[in-house]
């Protein structure tokens, strides 16, 4: 087994797992704050069909939803999506329902009497929001969000249904042709390495928050 | 002209009517206390005159501008949403447990709104607020956050939050609730001071000692109704209604 290669190819499918994990996060975090806002409202023609996202989304694997729109886009829409985007895609859609719902929870746990004090002082309910309520919520919220962020991590590898070849794929094949387990725990190291910044990134803000109670 | 003038005020919630016809006014410069029960509809009342909740069926205006009115159904007209948030700055509310913006220090909690509601520039804002805070007597506490403030001194921070967006008329819902006892006393200074400025102010209390002597008049209200009104030394000295001394004698005990 060559040891150089085998890294510099790890290496390679590493960076395909961290673009999954980046562009996930880039577009799922404020899809998943609009589907929260979408979720609070009592507009019912908006209320249920988000309601109705979120169940589909936590409800079916993350690995059917791959593999649905991968090979599902074609039949529908009549383009042939490529595979890195198909994946892409079907993390967003899946982690903006997961982070909606964190978010609905830490709005819904700042006190009424914030959005009170904010009306009376004449702030409008975009300004409150992105304000008064917003920076409060990102406070209360980064234990849960750090679990997702984690998670996503690990998901990632999932992609390799649809045939990306991100860091586990490219493990498994080495292990299966150089009939060796060592692909396998250096993989476990990079996963660990990547989830250890995800903890230390998570514990600065967590620190920087703790300014106020 | 009154400041504030509220006519007929009908309030339910869910088919339970809390204020059952409620008028009041406040002159400038007078400063109206409003007692009676827990339940009565005292914070309600509070609520409606700040928009923070809407009223069934009454008239109110403030500063010469009809919030709402009666239509001809008998149901409240509010005026449009110009107005009403027009009107939203003619007042000013203090709350029982403060809620002042914990993620902000002290002087942004009073800068926040003079500069993205009225379009101050930072500096105004700024230089208006340590006025403010001078006055409160918490020039030290500018860059402090509100958690690690004593009941008493949140309070102070919240009226000059209040008092920063220069309310033609000031609202107190209790202020003085959530205080340890000895900490009422600070708070209580601070409104006798703004009425000495002739502040326009409306104030539920359970204070009864206070309210004699800060309030030029006094609203007993029990059960959605106001029971009996005027100037303190008639409510407090010379009692018409039954109801209104049994609710005072329960003050004069302790
Ligand atoms: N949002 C609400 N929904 C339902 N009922 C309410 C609501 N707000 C107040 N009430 C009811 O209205 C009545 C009057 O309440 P209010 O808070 O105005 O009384 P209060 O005079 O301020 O009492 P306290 O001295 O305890 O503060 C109470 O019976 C209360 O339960
Ligand atoms: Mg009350």
């Amino acid at each position: 087994m060559n040891y150089s290669v085998l890294l510099s190819q790890m290496l390679g499918a590493t960076l395909m797992t961290l673009r999954i994990f980046f562009v996930t996060l880039a577009f799922s975090l404020p899809l998943g704050l609009l589907v929260a806002v979408g979720r609070m409202t009592k507009v019912k023609a908006v209320n249920l069909p988000v309601r109705l996202y979120i169940l589909l989304m936590r409800g079916t694997p993350l690995m059917l939803q791959l593999l649905f729109i991968f090979y599902g886009f074609k039949p529908i829409f009549g383009i042939q999506l490529d595979r890195v985007p198909a994946a892409e895609a079907a993390f967003v859609l899946n982690y903006a329902a997961y982070f909606a719902e964190i978010f609905r929870g830490g709005i819904a746990g700042i006190p009424r009497g914030q959005r009170e004090a904010a009306k009376v002082l004449g702030f409008t309910r975009r300004q409150t929001f992105f304000r008064i309520v917003l920076p409060q919520v990102v406070k209360g919220i980064l234990p849960p969000m750090s679990n997702e962020f984690i998670t996503l991590v690990k998901d990632t590898s999932l992609a390799q249904v649809i045939g990306v070849v991100e860091l586990l794929k490219i493990t498994s094949d080495w292990v299966s042709s150089a009939v060796s387990m060592i692909p396998f725990a250096v993989a476990g190291v990079f996963y660990l390495v990547m989830n250890a910044a995800v903890t230390r990134c998570f514990t600065a803000a967590e620190k920087h928050y703790s300014y106020y109670r | 002209m009154p400041i504030l003038t509220a006519h007929d005020i009908h309030k339910s919630f869910g088919g339970e009517e809390v204020l059952k016809g409620i008028s009041v006014e406040v002159e400038k410069g007078g400063v109206l206390a409003v007692i009676g029960p827990s339940g009565s509809g005292k914070s309600t009342l509070l609520r409606c005159i700040t928009q923070l909740e809407t009223v069934d069926r009454g008239d109110i205006a403030i500063c010469g501008e009809t919030l709402v009115r009666t239509g001809k159904d008998g149901k409240a007209v509010y005026s449009d949403r110009a107005v009403c948030n027009r009107i939203a700055l003619h007042v000013g509310l203090v709350f029982q447990n403060f809620n002042l913006f914990p993620h902000f220090s002290v002087l942004r909690n009073i800068t926040e709104a003079p500069e993205h509601v009225l379009g101050r520039t930072k500096e105004q804002a700024e230089a208006s607020a340590m006025k403010l805070l001078k006055k409160m007597d918490l020039s030290d506490k500018a860059d402090a956050y509100p958690c690690r403030l004593s009941g008493g001194q949140q309070q102070r921070v919240s009226i000059a939050r209040a008092l920063a967006m220069n309310p033609d008329v000031l609202f107190f819902d209790e202020p003085t609730s959530a205080l340890d006892p000895e900490l009422t006393g600070e708070i209580l200074k601070v409104i006798r001071g703004l009425a000495a400025e002739r502040m326009t102010m409306v104030v539920v209390t359970h204070e009864m000692a206070f309210a004699r002597d800060v309030a030029d008049r006094v609203v007993f209200m029990a059960d959605g109704v106001i029971v009996e009104q005027g100037p303190p030394e008639q409510v407090f000295g010379n009692t018409q209604s039954e109801r209104t001394k049994a609710f005072l004698s329960r003050f004069h005990e302790n």
